[in-house]
């Protein structure tokens, strides 16, 4: 009964970071998609601290506190400050309506769910559902950085995709913290190269549309 | 015997809390305004006030403008009554169905767009359009909750399902939850509350439900804004009976049971009129164009609802 409840709850929380995906599709302004990043962030540190809880594994812990701190913390506020001072606050750019890039999301729901089911058809049900989850959240990450226009929300998409990551390798028992450790370094020093790139993107384009880089790269004619 | 009985609490309490439940929606909305907002039970006086008045109507108005307040009226309560709210024993609960419900209200919205186009006032028509085009899009999401409900429970009657969930058959499922979020999204644009339509304006080119009934007065108006106060009260009681049914009394439960499961009721009653209000004067208005986008989010979340049901099904 009570490990009945605590699969419930792990699953429940992995919805909520998937959820928190969704969220990241459907809100178009950069303040809501940071919010919603790092709201999904900390439905990412829960489920962390709860695997850590229910598995006795307490190196998980400090899991859950790096996703808190620099996931649900930091890099939001960094991106926030760094939003304001290029002063692009305003910006709504979809290159696929929300609509359809929901849509889309359901479909590689769908998907991964189809993907998972004959690939883990030994393994328990918990593992099951919980990778189902943890591939969305990773598959939606990557819809995102390609429906998305802006550099800030493509970067946004690239750390929801390490929060899908980070969601599965909770999940599974028994994974060793340097990887953990690893991956959330990575993301920081991806941001700290993202945002040196901003400005240098900014100060030759004018503007943060990832559109210009492709005709100056001869993509488009 | 004791069915009817309890049939019959319940015919009086769907109308007699409905004024109150506004009310206190309104009283905490003005109090988180910095305003002191009038007081719980202006809406019972509204009411009256209206139900004293002549009824004026249009001269190009033809017999569905006259009868479609009682028609509104009568499937809003209807429905209320269907829904089990301190026992599930109650004598219509053979009869309530979730989408025997869906199609009730549906029938309501139908004569209330009927009556918005009657008169032929622009404002009526744009009303009317606006209204089928947010029922479009809330029906089906409403569907789908419905059937991970009834996927879930292998019913669609809320009473069974209410004795399935409280015979501890179901954990926390991921599909419910989802289910739930879906249901709130739809009960938010089926009443017309604040990302959807702005309940408490009459002079915006955005509203809603206020620009079909913008012809009524007097008893029709009271017969209109009575509906539209059970029907919140409604989806309240829905979204507490099926997915948090815990204190509801049991058919061949005894007094105190009943007791119980009234004062649950109202306490879920208050929780979620107190969070609406939370929610509503947290949030700005959407624009009409984005009505598309957040309701097709709600249909997209009852199909994930489903979709996690055959994950974990399939064990």
């Amino acid at each position: 009964m009570l490990q009945a409840l605590s699969y419930d709850l792990a699953h429940l929380i992995g919805a909520t970071v998937l959820m928190a995906g969704f969220g990241l599709l459907y809100q178009r302004r950069l303040f809501a998609v940071l919010n919603t990043f790092s709201f999904q962030a900390l439905a990412l540190a829960a489920a962390a601290a709860w695997q850590a809880h229910v598995q006795h594994a307490p190196h998980l812990y400090f899991t859950a506190g790096i996703a808190l701190v620099f996931k649900a913390m930091i890099v939001p506020f960094a991106l926030h400050w760094l939003v304001e001072r290029l002063g692009i606050h305003r910006t709504v750019e979809t290159a696929l309506s929300i609509g359809w890039t929901m849509i889309i999301g359901v479909a590689l729901v769908a998907l991964s769910i189809l993907l998972v089911l004959p690939v883990t058809a030994k393994a328990a049900a918990l593992t099951r559902e919980s990778l189902a989850l943890a591939m969305s959240v990773v598959l939606l990450g990557m819809l995102m950085m390609i429906t998305r226009r802006n550099a800030v929300t493509q970067v946004v998409g690239f750390m929801a995709l390490e929060n899908g990551l980070i969601l599965a390798a909770v999940s599974a028992k028994g994974m060793p913290l340097v990887v953990e450790i690893s991956v959330a370094f990575s993301v920081l020093v991806a941001m700290t190269l993202f945002g040196i790139f901003f400005f240098r993107i900014r100060e030759r384009f004018d503007s943060l549309d990832l559109n210009y880089i492709e005709t100056f790269r001869g993509d488009r004619q | 015997m004791t069915a009817i009985l309890w049939q019959l609490v319940q015919v009086v309490l769907a109308l007699a809390t409905a004024p109150l439940v506004t009310g206190y929606v309104r009283f905490v909305k003005a109090r988180l305004n910095g305003r002191r907002g009038p007081s719980v039970l202006q809406p019972y006086r509204d009411l009256y006030r209206l139900v004293q008045k002549e009824a004026v109507v249009a001269h190009s108005a033809s017999w569905i403008f006259h009868a479609a307040p009682y028609v509104v009226f009568a499937s809003a309560w209807l429905a209320a009554c269907l829904i089990p709210t301190f026992t599930t024993n109650i004598f219509l609960a053979p009869a309530a169905d979730l989408i025997a419900l869906v199609a009730l209200l549906a029938v309501g919205r139908f004569w209330l767009a009927l009556a918005g186009m009657d008169v032929g006032t622009a404002f009526g028509g744009i009303g009317a359009s606006r209204e089928m085009l947010i029922a479009s899009l809330a029906e089906p999401a409403m569907l789908m909750v419905t059937f991970s409900l009834s996927l879930v429970s292998g019913t669609t009657q809320p009473a069974q399902i209410i004795a399935f969930v409280l015979g501890g058959n179901v954990g926390i499922e991921v599909s419910l939850g989802l289910a739930l979020a879906a249901m709130v999204m739809v009960a938010i644009a089926e009443n017309g509350r604040i990302p959807i339509d702005n309940p408490s304006t009459h002079l915006e080119l955005t509203m809603v439900h206020e620009a079909m009934v913008l012809e009524y007065s007097g008893r029709h108006l009271a017969m209109i804004e009575a509906a539209a106060m059970v029907k919140l009260t409604l989806y309240m009681a829905l979204i507490a009976c099926l997915f948090a049914p815990w204190g509801m009394a049991q058919p061949g439960a005894d007094f105190p049971a009943i007791a119980i499961g009234m004062a649950s009721f109202m306490l879920k009653l208050f929780v979620l009129a107190s969070g609406l209000a939370l929610f509503e004067t947290a949030i700005a208005k959407m624009r009409v164009f984005r009505y598309a986008d957040f309701l097709g989010g709600a249909l997209l979340l009852g199909l994930l609802a489903t979709i996690f049901l055959y994950v974990s099904e399939a064990v």
